[in-house]
């Protein structure tokens, strides 16, 4: 029968195979069926959302076509639309979010694996992670309530009077804005990030910094070359963070000031970005080619959500290919 | 290789117990809804469901509270998921009632014939600041805060803000200006007023639950409470806000110039009073809402005396003949009648302690006519 061939036909590559029950290779090939379809149900999911979110932008798509992408009003009471300025704010704040949490993250993860006591290190491991499950509605509340009126009577000030002779440093303090937005960002993606880090640098072999410690390296030598092997798992750590970033909704529009405006006249202006938008307007939008918009929006945030992690991805290869060939063997 | 046996066994019977669950879920509501057919003299559960406005949502919470308190077999659902969200359902017909701060527009109600608008309760805008150094009390009117909220004002010390507050010390500051962010009735309500008061407001932004603004110094809080905070901690900004909002705030009001000339404070008695002008000349329950302002009715009005101008109706929206929606039986229709008609009477009593406004008693009179219209399968649901 051709089942029968097919299957000794499987086995014949493993050698020690031959002898086992049939029980276990129907189980075998359940839970191989089993994984490949919840693995199918991802990729039904992603395509059905793309699928319903291009139905759905459909008037916006015929009406602005690709002017959508570059146009800088947004006037729902006139029905003109234009995405360039959300598109920009998402992406600034979230790399300037990134910029400020990379560093902050792997100091965090660092510090609790290798340089704090073990007592201390499983109570702040504790609480990094409780900090990573705090709802993003939190965070905003708090962005609000305390950290825009902490920013704007002491942080804030000072950094103008300071550095005002750049313009990303001048201009008028709301305490909300760009800089704001970006720092409870960083603030909202530092607790997961240094998680996986931490766990990153606990799975590295002791063997590796014992034997550079051996070979006289100082603990931080050592921890160069940990971080080093731990170079990829770093940034797919990173992707993870900015993958919050770029989508975060409710924290962002709580602080970022909502202000539709190609750029911002520094980084203490208001701004606003695109998931921003739709958790501003969905709600009560009742105009089809307003809500249209709005899902379009959704559908440029996916795509931009795509490239920006495909190239992550691309940045992830070419250094396993580069430095973690070596690192590996 | 028995246990094998076993454990796959379990397996299979987890999967099916899964997805039976599953299935029965889906399936579950339909069977109850059938089971709920035409018997209407049992005392079986009736549950009602709306979906609407948020603006209105503690004040109806607080009704449905109370009402089915008194009667324990009727279950009603509210969920506050804004105008917009109320429109879509409303026509949609997957909701009993719909709650909206606007009415709908004929282009809406092309798509929901048989509409019946009833106004449930009333809001206003208030105009709120924050001005170290200055009083409470301010005065504005219409045509100054079109031009503050254009950019065209942009310092408090401005010559036309001097003008409407001779003897009052005003900051020689840049007005910070704060507006709804998210689309909101509260944004609809203050533009339609401004849009009536200045002609370049109407050209250059118009009216709308959102808009483009165009002051240069401007933030967009989220919600009514966003605005409320971003105010208070922001010195020398001005924003505008439910009257609700404001009065459960210390920030400083402003007050409001009307057509008759004088400059009315925000309060229970004014807005009540400017709704009074305007009630002659509603439209019936069963008619075309889409044109009623009464910021606008206000201000062609220059006999309103005691009326503030910037003042809205919140909606209730049913329709006329109940057995057009899915699912709909008779004991549930006759449920939701005596609801509103609860809502309109008794209901009113709780209205001040939340900060809204009663309904005068000429659009008493006229929600009671338009509930006496609603039918269920030709048949009058009240009094029959």
């Amino acid at each position: 029968m051709a089942g029968q061939t097919k299957t000794a036909h499987f086995f014949d590559k493993l050698p020690h195979d031959k002898r086992r029950p049939r029980a276990l290779i129907t189980g075998d090939k359940a839970f191989k069926a089993f994984t490949a379809s919840v693995a199918s149900i991802v990729v039904l999911i992603i395509g059905l959302m793309t699928y319903y979110l291009y139905l759905g932008s459909r008037p916006s798509i015929d009406r602005f076509g690709a002017g959508f992408i570059v146009g800088t009003e947004w006037d729902p009471v006139k029905g003109a639309f234009g995405a360039l300025p959300l598109i920009l704010g998402t992406l600034t704040t979230s790399a300037l979010a990134l910029l400020i949490a990379l560093p902050l993250s792997l100091g965090v993860a660092l510090a609790l694996s290798e340089y704090m006591p073990k007592k201390f290190s499983n109570v702040f491991s504790f609480l990094v992670e409780l900090l990573a499950a705090v709802p993003s509605v939190v965070y905003g509340l708090w962005g609000l309530y305390v950290l825009i009126p902490f920013l704007r009577e002491v942080v804030y000030p000072p950094i103008r009077s300071s550095l005002g002779f750049l313009p990303l440093f001048s201009g008028p303090i709301y305490g909300g804005g760009v800089l704001t937005a970006s720092l409870l960002l960083a603030i909202m993606i530092t607790p997961i990030m240094s998680a996986i880090m931490r766990d990153l640098f606990a799975l590295t072999p002791s063997t590796l910094k014992e034997a550079a410690i051996a070979l006289g390296a100082t603990k931080w030598e050592a921890v160069k070359l940990m971080i080093s092997y731990a170079r990829s798992g770093i940034v797919a750590a990173t992707i993870l963070g900015l993958g919050r970033a770029l989508g975060e909704a409710m924290a962002v529009t709580m602080v970022i000031g909502n202000k539709f405006q190609l750029l911002p006249s520094s980084l203490f202006d208001a701004w606003y970005t695109m998931a921003a938008i739709l958790a501003n307007e969905f709600i009560e939008a009742t105009d089809e080619l307003h809500i249209s918009a709005l899902i379009n929006v959704g559908l440029l945030l996916l795509v931009i959500n795509l490239i920006v992690l495909i190239c992550a991805r691309l940045i992830v290869w070419r250094y396993l290919k580069v430095a973690g060939g070596i690192m590996r063997e | 290789m028995k246990r094998r046996d076993i454990a796959l066994a379990g397996a299979l019977l987890i999967v099916i117990a899964f997805v039976g669950v599953t299935i029965w879920h889906f399936i579950a509501p339909q069977t109850t809804e059938q089971g709920t057919s035409p018997s209407p003299q049992t005392t079986k559960e009736i549950s009602i469901n709306g979906a609407g406005a948020t603006f209105p949502f503690p004040l109806y919470d607080k009704w449905i509270s109370e009402y089915c308190k008194a009667r324990p077999n009727v279950k009603i659902n509210y969920q506050p998921i804004g105008s917009g969200g109320g429109i879509r359902a409303h026509i949609d017909k997957t909701v009993h009632f719909a709650a909206s701060d606007a009415p709908l527009s004929e282009e809406q109600l092309r798509r929901a014939p048989g509409t019946l608008h009833i106004p449930m309760t009333i809001g206003a805008v208030v105009v709120v600041y924050n001005l170290p150094g200055a009083p409470e009390g301010l005065n504005f009117s219409g045509e100054v805060l079109a031009k503050i909220f254009l950019g065209e004002i942009t310092r408090w010390s401005d010559p036309a803000i001097v003008a409407l507050n001779p003897g009052v010390q005003l900051p020689d500051k840049e007005i910070v200006v704060v507006h709804r962010s998210d689309s909101s009735g509260t944004t609809y309500v203050f533009t339609d007023y401004l849009s009536t008061v200045s002609q370049k407001w109407e050209e250059k932004v118009g009216r709308g639950v959102s808009v483009s603004w165009l002051a240069p110094r401007a933030i967009g809080a989220k919600g009514n409470d966003g605005v409320v905070v971003t105010v208070q901690q922001t010195p020398y900004s001005i924003g505008y806000v439910e009257f609700t909002y404001a009065m459960k705030t210390r920030l400083p009001y402003g007050k409001l110039m009307n057509a008759a000339g004088e400059y009315i404070e925000p309060n229970i008695e004014s807005i009540k009073k400017a709704v009074e002008y305007v009630a002659v000349e509603l439209p019936r329950g069963d008619e075309s809402w889409s044109t009623v302002s009464i910021a606008r009715s206000l201000a062609r009005n220059v006999q309103a005396r005691g009326a503030y101008p910037i003042v809205s109706f919140s909606y209730i929206m049913v329709y006329k003949e109940l057995s057009t929606l899915p699912g709909m039986d008779e004991a549930t229709a006759r449920a939701l009648v005596d609801f509103l008609w609860w809502c309109v009477h008794e209901g009113q009593n709780y209205a001040a302690e939340l900060y809204y406004v009663p309904l005068p008693p000429r659009v008493v009179k006229l929600n009671e006519d338009t509930l006496e219209m609603i039918t269920f399968n030709g048949q009058r649901v009240l009094g029959s």
